[in-house]
């Protein structure tokens, strides 16, 4: 069996591995609350993963890096902004385009800056994210249980996760609790009632894409500066497929997003650790925890078990019609 | 009155669009210090340049007009299938149960019963998104990428702990026997005398491709399933006004779209790696989507569009060879190709409606 | 100029809270108004009424900024106002409440209210305000909900108090409602006007667009009629009839003589008793409908649109489920199970062209011959062998069925959405009435076709009356049924209301029956 300081390890993990789903999970939900459904996740985290890696390594700052990411984050949200906004083109094509324009830039303009197969340096401590100690974790780490608890698992994460884990409330805060979240939950519920409120629909979606690339950027960062030292190619690995199951799975709601993304996390790290899983009876195979996510989604998108009602406005451009 | 001719439409836009993404793409290659017609010229060496070149672009444009089709026939119904990926993946799986279970005595009838055994697999794959989306309105866009994921992690396994040979170390499966090789485009062109590249892997699956783009043809253009599909597709209102079932047309237009998609497995898996391995697909189903776009849905479209990635696959692995360029400059160029067809039609569109409309004015 | 042709300016002293100059408007070739001028008086209730399509909504979109005018003044409690956007006329000081309601769903009666007029950026403090000032307007005037209740949960009356609500808590003392009845029972009917008249009684200014005579006449002070884009009156309510109003609406247009023999029914085709049918939301839109059509006549079903015509339609044509009984030559059809499609009724003997030409009768990227086979594609003459249809067979059809119907241009392989409006419904009428149907279901077979094709279609439906055959003809069109039935029942509210034969009545009764006036004595006597 399982004893107490592997329990701990793995949710340790838990933490270190939802972080970045749940940025991303956040960014979708404000855009896909806003009417714009956003299947760029992935390629937004990993423009960002790149660029921050990059610069954090060029510059020995993470803070630069930081902020280089989200810039290129928000970079390729404008460019879905204009397609899908502007142009009313199909918010699911220029989804895909994304992606694959950040899969290939991220290599190319790697491989052309630091010719290393398309990596960036390994960061030194300066270009990364540390581990931050709680107060008091080195003194309580000898209380029995709780103390642990706290040393391991509520201590010694980078400030991204407190600020990952911060943004939950946040977000609920700002879409629940002031004027700009009621409007851009109205906007993706039926932006008609927006438009003919006086204020502009195009406006606020913009401001939603916008979040949803600071939010994609603070989740590509940590990847490549908090998560592993660098970028390496590839290195979303489908997260941000994951981030928008998990969207799916906590229904566009950031507490439930909360939940889900430490659900998929908790999956992660499990099978990280363990490969396959001997129940008894029969042995639960890896791949099996590694398409659970995936799985789950299907089973919520089917309707099944708690139906997922997506925004009622999501995917359609909004045409101007009395 | 229409906005701008035919020929505009079919032609003019995506050739326009087309453009747009390359000459971004040489403003890219420039950035990178290279030289982009450098490059273009070592692409067209290197692609079209020999039988060599023109052996992997084939093979490369296989795969694609087989991914490029799934996603087109699915466009027709109005419905976005982005599981090309994962329906080829299960194709290969069919297609190699069908070459390892059996002891084929010909090539050509293990060929025949490959095709139908990935097209079957790869239908498959498609059916259960296809009903949430026909029943359940599940949006068919997620459930298929869902379904990418679930099938790779599932050939993950069957590779890994049931397929995989005693005492390999390579999660792939067993070399598929001698009597199931395909003849290469070189066997085949040798029999009417035209001398062609021995190490290329292009194969008879392209002649399967072909066909499939006829075939598709007549399914579109001149089936009564064909039409109403096509009826779905534009309208489902009007579809249920003429009693046009919209779950059934769903269910035959996803069936035969990851049919298409799991056919390509016969030129990858059967003809190129004869066995399967993780990862065969390699993205092609992906660049169906691309090649769908640019090829306006139409199979001569897909037939040229998929010519010319695999123009570009080959030219960039060309590229990546001889110049510092990597070969992901294709997923750029793919990118841009996308976006533009695709996402950002409107906004090539518009002004050349204008164009149109300015001159009509002008002739008056 | 058009206005005061009855009854002159509305003479009375008080101010005027809107007044328009010269509005036209054209959509493309299609002119929606046409120099239209009109006085509001400040604290009035002022009705506008006309026919669907005479221009009654696009102009009340121009004072509330979603169209701009191509030319015309406006003048907001004497001030010359240019209004670009919705924002500009809130600020205007109107208020609008539209035919399809602008709420969102989820959100909360108080969330809606405040949206876009929000107090500050935190809600809370919005809320609470608005909250207190929700429940001083709804004390005043009758408008009570539930602030906390969701869209969702409420019925379409309370809905539309929160649009009267969002309008009010905006401070608009001139409050637009289109259609507002439309939707609501003749309770909620009741209710909504008590609550204009508390509004007219605090000084607002109240515009009410509609087409039911009885509205007008019960609630307005003044009234303008409208017809073609064109006002053709503004009179004082007191001073007028609805007879004179349905005539102004309708106008004595010239009747398009249609040349046509007595009808001689035959046997029964049609037998349709207490058909009801649902909406997707589950609201009854058709209340219980019972009628007959015999071979050789031609049934025309009069009404205002959106009073369950479009339903009855769709559910003999096989596209909407309903209950009850409805019987072709004898024989009971499918209303709910697996027959109940458009292909089952079509080899039943049912053709249909349905009213929406543009979404249903067409796919308009299809080309004139895949839109002449639309609904047959399974017929025999149509396909070469068992796998491939015979599209030069469909082509050569075309042709000819484009050369019977004078469909110009007459190329099979252009789109349908290059085509003339009356030549894309030549297309759907040939494609139906060449299959020689049993019945006929014909919705507004002349909406949106120039003249010549009208003339031309209306012979094609005589033609196959005289062929013995049934029509069921639905129509807005006064005129049309008129001149086509044979015997003409009037839909109000889902249910007939009355039927009538067209030798002994005229369309003053009908527009009556079509307002839902005369529901009591529906047997009273030809004028």
């Amino acid at each position: 069996m399982m004893d107490f300081a592997t329990l701990l390890q793995i949710l340790d993990s838990t933490v270190r591995l939802a972080t970045p789903l749940l940025l991303a999970c956040l960014a979708g939900l404000f855009s896909e609350r806003a009417g714009i459904f956003d299947i760029g996740l992935e390629g937004k985290m990993l423009a960002a993963a790149f660029m921050s890696g990059a610069i954090a390594s060029v510059t020995g700052n993470v803070w630069l890096g930081l902020l280089a990411g989200i810039f290129a984050s928000l970079l390729l949200s404008a460019i879905h902004g204009l397609a899908s906004i502007t142009f009313k083109g199909n918010q699911l094509i220029s989804g895909v385009a994304i992606n694959f324009l950040a899969s290939g830039l991220t290599v190319l303009i790697g491989q052309n800056w630091f010719a290393l197969g398309g990596r960036t340096p390994a960061l030194e401590a300066g270009g990364r994210f540390q581990p931050i100690t709680l107060p008091f974790a080195e003194t309580l780490r000898d209380v029995p249980i709780l103390g642990p608890i706290y040393y391991e698992l509520i201590s010694g994460h980078s400030i991204l996760v407190y600020v990952a884990l911060a943004l939950v409330p946040a977000s609920a805060w700002l879409l629940y609790r002031t004027r700009f979240g009621l409007r851009l939950r109205a906007v993706g519920e039926n932006p008609a009632a927006v438009d003919t409120a006086g204020i502009s629909v195009v406006g606020i979606r913009f401001a939603a894409v916008a979040i949803c690339g600071v939010l994609c950027g603070l989740a590509g960062a940590y990847l490549a500066t908090a998560l592993s030292a660098g970028f390496v190619k590839e290195m979303t690995a489908g997260r941000g497929y994951i981030a928008l199951a998990a969207l799916i799975f906590a229904k566009w709601r950031p507490w439930y997003a909360l939940g889900a993304c430490l659900l998929f996390g908790l999956l992660e790290a499990i099978a990280n650790r363990f490969q396959n899983i001997d129940v008894g009876a029969f042995v639960i195979p890896v791949q099996f925890m590694q398409a659970l996510p995936y799985i789950l989604t299907v089973v919520i998108l089917a309707g099944f078990v708690g139906k997922a009602i997506p925004p009622r406005a999501g995917g359609e451009p909004y045409v101007k019609e009395r | 009155m229409e906005k701008m001719p035919r020929w505009a439409d079919v032609f003019l836009v995506p050739l326009i669009s087309l453009f747009i993404a390359f000459v971004i793409s040489g403003v890219v290659i420039a950035a990178i210090g290279q030289n982009p017609l450098e490059a273009l010229k070592i692409m067209v060496t290197g692609a079209l340049g020999s039988t060599y070149g023109w052996g992997y672009t084939l093979y490369y444009a296989t795969n694609f007009m087989f991914t490029g089709l799934a996603v087109a026939v699915a466009f027709h119904a109005g419905l976005f299938n982005i599981g090309g990926e994962g329906q080829a993946t299960l194709g290969g799986l069919g297609v190699a149960l069908v070459c390892l279970m059996v002891p084929w005595p010909h090539w050509s009838i293990a060929l025949i019963a490959a095709t139908l055994g990935g097209a079957l697999f790869g239908a498959l794959w498609a059916a259960l998104p296809a009903w949430l989306q026909a029943k359940r309105g599940s949006h068919i866009v997620i459930t298929t990428i869902m379904f990418n994921f679930i099938g790779a992690s599932l050939l993950n396994y069957l590779l890994v702990n049931v397929l995989k040979p005693q005492g390999s170390m390579d999660p792939a499966t067993a070399r598929f026997p001698e009597a199931a090789k395909l003849p290469s485009l070189h066997d085949i062109l040798a029999v009417v005398g035209i001398p062609f590249s021995k190490s290329t892997p292009a194969n008879v699956s392209l002649l399967i491709a072909l066909l499939c783009c006829w075939l598709v043809w007549l399914l579109i253009w001149r089936t009564r399933l064909g039409y109403q599909i096509r009826a779905f597709g534009k309208s489902e209102k009007a579809a249920v006004y003429a009693g046009i079932n919209p779950v059934r047309i769903t269910m035959y237009a996803m069936l035969i779209s990851g049919g298409l998609a799991g056919m390509m497995a016969v030129n990858n898996v059967m003809g190129e790696a004869e066995r399967l391995v993780l990862n065969s697909v390699e993205g092609a189903g992906f660049i169906g989507i691309a090649v769908a776009l640019m090829g306006r849905s139409h199979p001569f479209g897909v037939f040229l569009a998929a010519i010319l990635f695999g123009f570009l696959y080959q030219g960039g692995a060309e590229l990546a060879m001889s110049t510092p360029i990597p070969r992901e400059l294709i997923t750029v160029i793919q990118a841009l190709v996308i976006l533009f067809t695709g996402a950002l039609d409107n906004m090539v569109r518009r002004p050349v409606e204008q164009l149109f409309l300015l001159a009509r004015r002008g002739a008056k | 100029m058009t206005t005061d042709t009855l009854g002159g300016r509305p003479a009375t002293a008080a101010p005027l809270a809107i007044e328009l100059r010269g509005i036209s408007k054209a959509f493309g070739p299609v002119q929606a108004n046409k120099d239209i001028s009109i006085q509001v008086a400040r604290g009035t209730i002022h009705g506008i009424i006309g026919e669907n399509g005479a221009g009654k909504s696009t102009l009340m979109s121009i004072l509330y900024g979603f169209y701009k005018a191509d030319a015309g003044e406006i003048i907001i409690n004497g001030k010359p106002t240019i209004i670009p956007d919705s924002q500009s006329a809130i600020r205007a000081g109107i208020g609008m409440v539209f035919q399809h309601f602008k709420l969102v769903q989820n959100f909360t009666v108080l969330e809606n209210v405040i949206l876009g007029a929000e107090e500050g950026r935190l809600l809370r403090p919005s809320l609470a305000k608005a909250r207190q000032l929700l429940a001083d307007l709804s004390r005043e005037y009758e408008l009570d909900v539930d602030p906390d209740a969701l869209i969702e949960d409420l019925s379409v009356g309370h809905q539309q108090r929160v649009e009267i609500l969002k309008a009010l808590y905006r401070h608009a003392d001139i409050l637009i409602l289109d259609e507002p009845t439309g939707v609501l029972t003749p309770d909620e009917a009741d209710h909504l006007f008590r609550i204009l008249r508390g509004l007219k009684d605090q000084g607002k200014t109240v515009i009410l667009i509609t087409h039911k005579l009885r509205e007008i006449m019960e609630i307005t002070e003044t009234v303008s009629v409208m017809r073609r884009g064109e006002m053709t009156a503004t009179v004082k309510t007191a001073e007028t009839s609805p007879e004179q109003l349905a005539e102004l609406m309708v106008g004595r247009k010239v009747l398009l003589q249609v040349e046509k023999r007595p009808a001689s029914p035959g046997k029964i085709v049609l037998a349709v008793e207490n058909l009801r049918v649902k909406d997707d939301n589950g609201v009854d839109r058709l209340k219980g409908v019972s009628f007959t059509v015999r071979a050789g006549e031609i049934l025309g079903i009069a009404g205002v649109a959106g009073n369950g015509q479009s339903e009855l339609l769709e559910a003999l044509g096989g596209i909407a489920h309903g209950q009850g009984t409805v019987r072709l030559n004898g024989e009971t059809l499918d209303l709910t199970g697996r027959h109940s499609d458009g292909q089952s009724r079509r080899a039943q003997g049912i053709a249909h062209v349905p009213e929406d030409r543009q979404h249903l009768g067409l796919i308009m990227d299809f080309t004139a011959w895949e839109n002449v086979v639309f609904g047959y594609h399974n017929a025999p003459q149509y396909q070469k062998n068992l796998l491939l249809m015979d599209n030069a067979a469909c082509r050569s059809d075309t042709e000819r069925k484009m050369e019977r119907f004078d469909v110009r241009p007459p190329i099979p392989t252009l789109a349908a959405k290059n085509f003339s409006g009356g030549n894309q419904q030549k297309i759907v009428v040939a494609r139906e009435i060449e299959r020689n149907p049993d019945l006929l279901l014909i919705g507004q077979p002349t909406r949106g076709v120039d003249i010549g094709a009208i003339e031309f279609i209306h012979k094609q439906i005589i033609a196959l009356r005289d062929a013995g055959k049934a029509i069921l003809l639905v129509s807005v069109e006064l005129d049309e049924i008129m001149s086509l039935s044979d015997h003409i029942a009037v839909m109000f509210d889902g249910r007939i209301m009355g039927e009538r034969d067209p030798a002994t009545t005229n369309e003053r009764e009908l527009g009556l029956l079509m307002a839902g006036v005369g529901a009591a004595d529906p047997v009273r006597g030809a004028a």
